[in-house]
């Protein structure tokens, strides 16, 4: 709330500033430590829980306000489970989420409601995430009014103003969602989000669902609004090439623990863990001069509830050795914040 | 108030519930004349088997136009397509969605939606080895001979091509003992595990006795290629193979028809979106858009001197590893409405680079080498110099 470019006008009317202690030395709006989510599998007659999916287990990084980071890795390795977490959407098991400073989880019912409005999310799939039975102005509109972020008298105007800065016409307000394609959907998507003035919003594979020429679209979208308003985003993706092209940090996540992490440039020049090496040598590149040395990474992902012993990755590596067996790797810091979990760095 | 501004915003394809009464009846009329045809029992051999114009080629797309007579009118999804798949060559099909690809490949398959989907023009020849078989009109008994044994399919979706209550291992059985009824119970069993083998499951045994739920999204894309590759058919159809997959599933998955298109000695038609994919696996590229080629030639020509407009757009609009570009090009606008093409090049309202030619009917192909072809005026002979001769060229 603190950028200069926002318009006085369209300002949040009611908000409690004492919920969001912006630190204003200190320009790191999001972090997260030691954060955990884990769910129960059920079982037996009285419903026991049997064990457990550690969808995210001990993960921590932390985002600076204007940037954006990317959170990559295979299906099934938690970076959609990490979102939500951070959003609140699902509670954590353990570990701590800051955002602005405050410990949201620490936060009541009554004030996390108040600071929802500033953390917003658009979902990966366009078709399903907006209500059939929703005129489009509503399903933008509806949020600011329980909010209360613009006077009644003001909110068409508002609605038209948000719209128009995604790329919607404003005759479009009174459409419902099957009128419109996947682009424009997620168009939608992100207005319903950039509706509520928010400072981060997570953005979960917001492309996956689209086309070339449409995802290029949406990506410069997101870019534009990002310098325009000063958000700061969570990208998770499996498209590496989208997130090389947006991200500023690159979080690689592989069974629900990040493996590597660092600045683009840093992650896609100079990749260290096996793992990461062998996600970017996976791309396909549209160069067919460029064909072959290419790890191939056997077999698939271990299952969740069950993860291997040692270095979570030792089943799938080609440099294993007999400590990633038996020994969890630590983080180290490789210089520049370039930050690998691998023994062969120890 | 509001009621007035809908009236006018409301877009020009709207017809009434009389007119589409009257689109239906028509299309009724046409649909039944050609399933009557198509029904005739005993159709003579003359009408189906052809000469391919190259021997060399598996399959040769001849001018297909396949339709979709629909409510709202007829749309045109593969409207004079012509491209040729060599034998034992990788063949790359690409374009945003609805540009008309997978109906391509369902026409060749004969798989398309009847009644309403119908192949109404052009010539599909398949190379059998023996004869050419125009499959636009065999008789479904050949198809069936057809379909598994010289030519099979691998869908999009792992998820939802398999059956959910039948048993891996039968479902991969079925095809070979339709295929081979020669064949013993026991003798198909061991064929079904050595194709299971053979795209690389550790545990086939096991996996035989499997339901699909019970694997993973690529282990499912490999039952989908071992099915497609279980009587070694002479061209493979992979409609987006990998779309669903992960980034290092799909390396495998890629590795692994590569591998097999070599040990198999067939053709492989691979239709996707993901231009990285194609560089890396096809010999020839075909760029599609709203159903019609605009540029066909080899990988090398058309990631190194792409020329139709589309191409370039379309290259520019995917960010690449390691390539530094502030701000992605995107195409404006959109794909015309596919009831009403316009009569106009399809792409010259999303264009930038129109030149006064453009103006006139859909271009005409122009041959920038052998293999090289392009729709566009652009490179027709002249261009910019005497647009008058273009526009008559183009008629």
């Amino acid at each position: 709330m603190n950028t200069a470019s926002k318009e006085t006008a369209y300002e949040p009317l009611k908000y409690n500033e004492d919920n969001v202690k912006n630190d204003s030395k200190d320009d790191v709006i999001l972090e997260v430590s030691h954060l955990k989510k884990y769910f129960p599998i059920k079982g037996g007659v009285f419903s026991k829980t049997a064990g457990q999916v550690k969808a995210v287990d001990d993960v921590s990084f932390s985002i600076k306000k204007g940037t954006t980071m990317g959170l990559v890795g295979e299906s099934g390795c938690g970076k959609s489970t990490t979102g939500r977490t951070l959003l609140r959407l699902i509670d954590k098991t353990d570990g701590e989420v800051r955002f602005g400073g405050t410990d949201i989880y620490a936060l009541s019912k009554k004030e996390m409601r108040a600071l929802r409005p500033k953390m917003q999310i658009i979902f990966q799939d366009p078709y399903s995430s907006l209500s059939p039975r929703l005129p489009v102005g509503e399903i933008i509109g509806e949020a600011v009014r329980e909010h209360k972020l613009v006077p009644k008298n003001e909110l068409d105007d508002y609605i038209t103003k948000i719209m128009a800065s995604c790329g919607l016409q404003s005759y479009h307000k009174d459409r419902y969602p099957h009128e419109f394609s996947g682009g424009q959907r997620q168009r939608i998507c992100i207005a319903r989000a950039l509706a509520l003035n928010p400072e981060f919003i997570v953005c979960d594979e917001p492309v996956s669902a689209l086309d070339v020429s449409i995802q290029a679209q949406i990506i410069n979208l997101l870019k534009d609004l990002q310098e325009e308003f000063g958000l700061t985003y969570l990208f998770i993706s499996h498209d590496l090439s989208v997130v090389e092209h947006i991200s500023d940090t690159v979080g690689v996540m592989y069974l629900g623990s990040i493996v590597e992490t660092g600045a683009t440039e840093d992650i896609f020049a100079n990749p260290l863990h096996p793992y990461t090496k062998a996600l970017f040598s996976a791309i396909p590149i549209p160069d067919p001069d460029t064909k072959g040395n290419r790890i191939i990474l056997e077999g698939s992902i271990p299952s969740p509830a069950n993860p291997p012993a040692g270095c979570k990755f030792h089943t799938r590596c080609k440099d294993c050795m007999e400590i990633c067996k038996t020994q969890e790797p630590v983080s180290k810091d490789m210089g520049n914040g370039h930050v690998v979990k691998c023994h062969l760095y120890d | 108030m509001n009621f007035f501004k809908k009236e006018s915003t409301k877009d020009a394809n709207y017809i009434s519930a009389k007119e589409s009464r009257a689109i239906s009846k028509e299309n009724k009329r046409i649909t039944d004349e050609i399933e009557k045809k198509r029904k005739r029992k005993n159709i003579p051999e003359e009408e189906y088997v052809t000469k391919m114009k190259n021997s060399n080629n598996v399959v040769e797309f001849d001018n297909v136009h396949t339709y979709f007579f629909t409510d709202i009118g007829t749309v045109k999804s593969v409207d004079g397509v012509s491209f040729d798949v060599p034998q034992g060559k990788t063949v790359g099909i690409v374009g945003e969605s609805g540009c008309g690809k997978s109906v391509t490949s369902l026409s060749l398959m004969q798989l398309v939606q009847r009644p309403q989907g119908q192949t109404v023009k052009g010539e599909i020849r398949f190379n059998t080895g023996e004869q050419a078989i125009n499959v636009v009109n065999a008789p479904m008994e050949t198809m069936q001979k057809l379909r598994g044994n010289y030519m099979s399919m691998i869908f999009q979706e792992p998820m939802t091509s398999l059956n959910p209550v039948f048993r891996i291992g039968s479902q991969v059985d079925e095809v070979i003992a339709l295929h081979n009824p020669q064949m013993s119970k026991e003798e198909v069993k061991n064929r079904t595990i050595e194709m299971l083998e053979l795209v690389g499951i550790a545990n086939c045994e096991g996996v035989y006795k499997m339901y699909p739920h019970e694997l993973s999204g690529g282990m499912r894309q490999r039952i989908c290629i071992a099915m497609g590759l279980a009587c070694n058919p002479r061209l493979i159809i992979a409609d987006e193979p990998t779309t669903a997959l992960d980034v290092t599933i799909q390396a495998q998955i890629l590795d692994l028809l590569r591998g097999l298109k070599d040990k198999i000695n067939s053709s492989i038609m691979l239709i996707t979106h993901d231009l990285g994919v194609i560089a890396e696996m096809a010999d020839y590229v075909v760029v599609m858009y709203a159903g019609r080629v605009v540029e066909q030639g080899t990988v090398q020509e058309i990631f190194k001197t792409p020329k139709h407009p589309y191409t370039i757009g379309l290259m520019a609009s995917k960010p690449v590893v390691g390539k530094d570009v502030d701000r992605l090009y995107s195409i404006p606008g959109k794909v015309p409405n596919p009831v009403n093409m316009p009569d106009y090049c399809y792409f010259r309202d999303r264009c930038e680079m129109c030149v006064e030619a453009c103006k006139g009917k859909y271009p005409g192909q122009t041959s920038l080498s052998p293999t090289h072809v392009v729709n566009c005026y652009l490179y027709a002979e002249g261009a910019g110099s005497n647009e008058k001769n273009e526009m008559k060229e183009g008629q």
